[in-house]
């Protein structure tokens, strides 16, 4: 098992408010792993440092053998390393081939001064890129028209322009129906495993989750409180604790249930 | 020793005013995000109309009140300019409030004149403040000390008003998250309007206690409106103890910059600002910005490169202005040139703007840079035309890596007024350093080479270069490095996710940008035979941004027609009417609150809104334009 990317002891905090303290964790090639957590857990802290647009205060990240604890996001691009966001980030002034172009001409240093029409570069990788993802009939379209679904399967394109070796997924599914949830994520899964790629991503859906990762990572308040196989995760008594409430919820539920004398609540 | 003392005095006292007015400014950004261009304009209203009430007036009660009578006024008409203009444009791009206010600007250049004529007018002295005060040994006139002790005062008052009374607590509130107060059913447009009088009254103030000081001049709005926008970048847009420090900074540096730098006293203040914008990008006491608005993707149609129909028709009109000679006669020829000239000028903006998403408000300094270029070439070193031509996009050039190099760290106003800074250095540089570039009477005598000096061959050579530049500049639009360009400008985000450097992307655009425009520049002295620091002055810089807002934002290349038609427009203006400026600062206003598309935004207007927008990026009728 190749380790694609290795997280030693990372810590983020602001002013007062620790983010993230002290995650250490590894994702290997092929896995899907899942981050998952209540709001404010540090979810995206994490997924923010590891793609280098916060620099983690103590720690260090290695990312296929190289340290990019220091490096800026365009680095860690180029080292292999696709991103999907929250809240989508494309190229909303141009077509959805277009999109996919910009990223493939800007990876290859031969194409990216040249000062001919972008046109028809790399114009048969990008159509192959829309067809992996679905959307091989919206390429002549305004990226600005499409569904917001659809804007995720652009983002999975662009994401995987560069041939990367680790994708990182904030969210993935955020926003869509959840017919298109699964087949998206399924299709996420096959790439993996086809392309022996190590893929990262945070979701609120347990549903998806639970179906399609490997390995699941328990956050809460910056620590990671858990770790495993979806079916330990699951029976975790601290993970429920998290996502179900204290216990003193569960105890004060009891005492109201029991008979109370005279009535009195 | 004791001169010092009175030096720093002098400084602090011309701080006051300067305090007052960008405090207005910093107040009303804080809440409206409006970059107020016209508040050099309110504050020479509030000038002049001192002047008339204290004259009018007399006695010491008359020139107070006088004083104060005529910032409550500037602040009545600030008050109607906000109901009647600006609550139109609030959620406009920061562009268009900056070119509306603009337009105000030169519509009370003209109006100011017309009311109390073009000579300068010197006001009465303070009753009670007319004498000097001995101080270790110097005299300082007492009116000096009085505005010293005035800036803390108001400051005083500006912190009480923010900080103990309901209606600051909702401005602050408001300047914090304007949405949230809304929610919480603060009647919005009011608030706007209230603290939009404040702070064009508080410039109504500073300028109305100049006028013991200094006389009042129709020229006093751009010359104030550049200094204030230095302090609140320095100070930070927003904050008013920003604004009370950076007026103090500031105006220390002019009383002192003088005496240790005459010949550059100008430049320094602009290289203080730069220096703190590299190392605060925020001033002193800004605060970051929130995230940009994105651009709304859905209405904006992809750009296509011209297809074979729009070719032939580019092909057939340059054809046609090529055999203009035909029948134009010379003074026809050289009014197309200029145009021409300004097409190219135009264009390099346009790409800048609309490709790179970098609204620069100093983009003459390039164009100037060219002229300089061009003429300092031949008058140094007896340079020919063609390689004198060439001298201009070079020096422009440099000037764009220099320049660029500060501007590209920022973004949005704070960018436009970075700008609009460095234009006015180079503004001052060609204006004082009187040895090199012959200061305020230029340099004369830039003629063509023999080959160029009819007409119809200058006229010929303007036409090939204009072509020539547009089409590279189109080129370079659809080419991977436009495409990186615009990527950058869609979402910074995603751009640096793929590999793309904002930085560097943007360097090199702004650096295209200059050279273009110093081509248009270097011709262009050639055209009149001279140049004069004008080239590189604020009027150039905003006909640029106007020609490009009218071509429309939104266009490839639009700007080639929004030059056309402004240029000949203006031309023709100045040759009917001896208030061009008042006719033109209404067509940017109405342009900007009714036609924010530009002119090709008028075929959306006469399209039936139902028409697909499938079909529109392919057969729009304003497709030649773009």
């Amino acid at each position: 098992m190749t380790v694609v990317v290795d997280v030693d002891g990372i810590h983020k905090s602001y002013g007062g408010v620790h983010a993230v303290r002290g995650v250490s964790f590894r994702l290997a090639a092929g896995e899907m792993l899942a981050l998952i957590g209540p709001n404010g857990a540090g979810k995206s802290t994490c997924f923010n440092m590891l793609h280098g647009q916060i620099k983690p205060d103590r720690g260090r990240i290695t990312i296929l053998g190289r340290d990019t604890t220091r490096l800026d996001p365009r680095r860690i691009w180029a080292l292999g390393v696709g991103r999907t966001f929250q809240i989508t980030a494309t190229f909303g002034s141009m077509t959805v081939i277009e999109n996919v172009q910009v990223a493939l001409v800007s990876a290859d240093a031969a194409l990216a001064w040249r000062l001919g029409a972008l046109g028809t570069l790399k114009r048969a990788e990008a159509e192959r890129l829309l067809a992996l993802v679905g959307l091989a009939d919206q390429a002549g379209r305004p990226c600005g028209e499409l569904a917001y679904g659809d804007l995720k399967r652009l983002e999975l394109a662009v994401a995987l322009s560069n041939d990367p070796k680790v994708l990182l997924m904030d969210e993935p599914t955020a926003g869509m129906a959840p017919a298109e949830r699964i087949d998206l994520m399924r299709l996420t899964a096959e790439i993996a495993r086809e392309r022996g790629l190590g893929v990262l991503f945070t979701e609120h859906d347990m549903d998806v989750v639970f179906e399609h990762a490997d390995r699941i990572m328990v956050l809460d308040r910056g620590n990671l409180i858990a770790e495993g196989s979806p079916t330990a995760v699951r029976h975790d008594p601290k993970v429920r604790e998290v996502y179900l409430g204290g216990g003193s919820t569960f105890a004060a539920e009891t005492e109201v249930a029991a008979p109370a004398p005279g009535g009195a609540q | 020793m004791a001169f010092l003392i009175v030096q720093a005095l002098t400084g602090l006292a011309s701080a006051a005013s300067l305090f007052l007015i960008a405090s207005g400014l910093s107040i009303i950004f804080g809440v409206t995000r409006i970059v107020n261009f016209a508040h050099g304009a309110f504050t020479m209203i509030g000038a002049y109309l001192a002047y008339s009430l204290t004259e009018r007036l007399g006695g010491a009660f008359g020139f107070w009140f006088g004083l104060f009578a005529a910032a409550v006024a500037v602040a009545a008409i600030g008050a109607a300019t906000e109901i009647l203009l600006l609550r139109r444009i609030y959620k406009a791009p920061e562009l268009f409030q900056l070119l509306a206010t603009f337009g105000v600007t030169l519509m009370v250049q003209d109006l100011v004149i017309l009311a109390w004529g073009p000579e300068d007018l010197l006001g009465r002295r303070a009753p009670g403040f007319t004498g000097a005060v001995m101080i270790l040994g110097q005299r300082v006139p007492a009116y000096d000390l009085f505005l010293v002790a005035a800036g803390p005062v108001v400051l005083g008052a500006l912190w009480l008003l923010f900080n103990r009374t309901r209606w600051g607590i909702l401005v602050r509130a408001a300047t914090q998250d304007r949405d949230m107060v809304a929610a919480l059913g603060v009647d919005q447009k009011w608030l706007f309007t209230s603290v939009f009088a404040l702070g064009v009254f508080l410039a109504g103030l500073g300028g109305a206690l100049q006028i013991p000081r200094e006389a009042v001049s129709h020229s006093m709005d751009l010359r104030v409106i550049v200094e204030v926008f230095v302090v609140v970048v320095i100070g930070g847009l927003g904050s008013v103890p920003g604004a009370f420090l950076a007026a103090v900074i500031v105006s220390e540096i002019n009383a002192f910059g003088i005496l240790i730098f005459p010949k550059i006293s100008i430049v320094v203040v602009f290289l203080v600002m730069a220096v703190v914008l590299v190392v605060r990008p925020f001033g002193l006491f800004g605060r970051p910005e929130a995230a940009r608005r994105t651009t709304p993707g859905a209405t904006i149609r992809p750009w296509q490169p011209l297809g074979r129909a729009g070719r032939i028709a580019v092909a057939v009109l340059v054809s046609a202005l090529a055999a203009a000679p035909a029948f134009a006669g010379p003074y026809l020829l050289s009014v197309g040139a200029e145009i021409l000239l300004f097409v190219v000028f135009a264009a390099s903006l346009q790409f800048l703007m609309s490709v790179g998403g970098l609204a620069s408000f100093g983009h003459a300094a390039y164009f100037g840079l060219g002229s300089y270029g061009a003429a300092l070439a031949v008058k140094w070193l007896g340079a020919p035309m063609e390689a004198a031509i060439l001298a201009g996009p070079v020096l422009a050039g440099l000037g764009g890596i220099l320049f660029g190099w500060f501007c590209v760290r920022l973004s949005g106003v704070y960018f436009a007024m970075l700008t609009l800074a460095f234009a006015q250095i180079a503004w001052s540089i060609a204006f004082q350093w009187v040895a090199v570039t012959g200061g305020d009477n230029g340099i004369l005598g830039v003629w063509p080479t023999a080959w160029a000096s009819k007409p119809a061959a200058f006229y010929w050579l303007s036409l090939m270069v204009a072509t020539v530049s547009v089409a590279a500049l189109r080129i370079l639009a659809f080419s991977p490095f436009g495409y990186r360009l615009r990527a950058v400008r869609d979402s910074t985000l995603r751009a640096e996710a793929i590999g793309i450097d904002r930085l560097s992307t943007q360097w090199i655009a702004f650096a295209v940008a200059g050279a273009v425009a110093g081509l248009a520049g270097a011709l262009y002295a050639f055209l009149k035979g001279n140049v004069f620091p004008d080239a590189l002055a604020i009027p150039t810089s905003v006909d640029g941004l106007v020609m490009v807002l009218l071509g429309g934002l939104e266009t490839v290349s639009g700007a080639a027609i929004g030059a056309v038609a402004f240029k000949a427009l203006s031309i023709w203006l100045m040759s009917q009417t001896d208030y061009s400026k008042l006719v033109l600062g209404a067509i940017i206003v109405v342009l900007v609150v009714f036609l924010p598309k530009g002119l090709g935004g008028l075929a959306d207007l006469v399209r039936p809104s139902g028409t697909g927008r499938n079909d529109a990026s392919g057969s729009s009728p304003s497709e030649a334009a773009r």
